[in-house]
């Protein structure tokens, strides 16, 4: 059913565009784009917090495939990484807002901007599902030889998306193509 | 060096990446995947020897579990490093200054990582909980760091 209102009249993409369009032009953003030294602290931050995301998330994956810390139970695994894992998503996403915001509308046109943000939705449904799934049998597979099919699958789709999200994340910094409306 | 550094930006290597339009950027992801796992397998190891991962498990046995994925990361990295460093090797990289850095934070952090983090961490266990064991911990976080970061410089110097 559609409504009368901006979102009609402009499209839905639209709408985000004029939302980009819109906070490119607040001195925040212009602060950011053009200082000549915050944008690449910003950008050190997101990829030193990369090593400490990326780096024990896929950890965390391979324990789930049964690649590494066998020997240690997956629930202490999971309670000993997640706090740093946690830190590491919290310094990604707030430098990746503050990345984003320097420059709106050239990451909104940006196709390999949009497979990231794709990626990333599918990272989050993968986690959910191991999280609704699997995980609420853990107390049976906790210490087992071999980690149940479903937990190696959720490892394995883990380390493919998020090898195509900090692949795509760097193809960014490329104008391959021309911006998308 | 300037010299080896004019030869192999010249050479195939250097010149096939050098013409690609994708081969830099495709190196350059790769290398940003491997730096991800090497962050992973360096801090596990040292967190656990600070004593703030896993803390019934002990030291060489994390350690353990985490060099072939060290080794592999480090092995991927000059692998994709390489070719990187050769195509802009004389006409950018040698009179880089955050290049020049990242090599000597490379050779410091190589050199203490396998001469002493990696010998305290899979050594004697005792040593391996001690407060020098902490200090090694520390200083190899560190001299990873400066790695990263004066990678990170090399495009904006």
């Amino acid at each position: 059913m559609h409504r009368p209102g901006v979102a009609t009249t402009l499209g839905r993409m639209g709408t985000i565009l004029f939302f980009c369009q819109w906070l490119g032009n607040t001195s925040f953003s212009v602060g950011i784009r053009e200082s000549t030294w915050l944008y690449p602290v910003i950008e050190s931050v997101h990829v030193l917090s990369l090593c400490v995301f990326v780096g024990l998330l896929v950890l965390w994956d391979l324990r789930l495939v049964g690649f590494t810390l066998r020997r240690v139970a997956v629930s202490e695994v999971w309670a000993w990484l997640i706090p740093w894992i946690t830190l590491g998503a919290a310094l990604m996403v707030i430098s990746g807002v503050l990345l984003f915001a320097s420059d709106p509308v050239r990451f909104y046109g940006n196709i390999f901007f949009r497979l990231k943000a794709v990626g990333l939705v599918l990272a989050l449904i993968n986690a959910l599902a191991f999280h609704l799934g699997i995980e609420r049998r853990l107390p049976e597979w906790d210490t087992a030889d071999v980690t149940p099919r479903a937990a190696r699958v959720a490892g394995i789709a883990s380390i493919a998306l998020w090898t195509a999200i900090v692949m795509t994340g760097r193809f960014v910094a490329y104008n391959w193509f021309p911006p998308l409306t | 060096m300037s010299l080896f550094f004019q030869w192999i930006e010249q050479s195939w290597l250097g010149t096939s990446v050098n013409n690609s339009l994708w081969a830099f950027a495709a190196f350059e992801a790769a290398h940003l995947l491997a730096l991800a796992v090497i962050g992973g397998a360096v801090l596990v190891v040292d967190l656990r020897t600070l004593g703030w991962v896993f803390p019934g498990q002990s030291v060489n046995a994390v350690a353990r579990d985490a060099r072939p994925w060290l080794i592999g990361s480090l092995v991927a990295m000059f692998v994709t490093g390489v070719p990187l460093m050769a195509s802009l090797a004389f006409s950018k990289y040698y009179f880089n200054e955050a290049f020049r850095l990242k090599m000597y934070f490379l050779g410091a952090a190589l050199l203490f990582t396998f001469a002493v983090r990696q010998r305290v961490a899979l050594g004697d266990e005792a040593r391996a909980n001690s407060r020098i064991a902490k200090a090694v911990a520390v200083v190899s976080v560190l001299l990873w760091s400066g790695v990263g970061i004066m990678g990170r410089g090399i495009g904006f110097y």
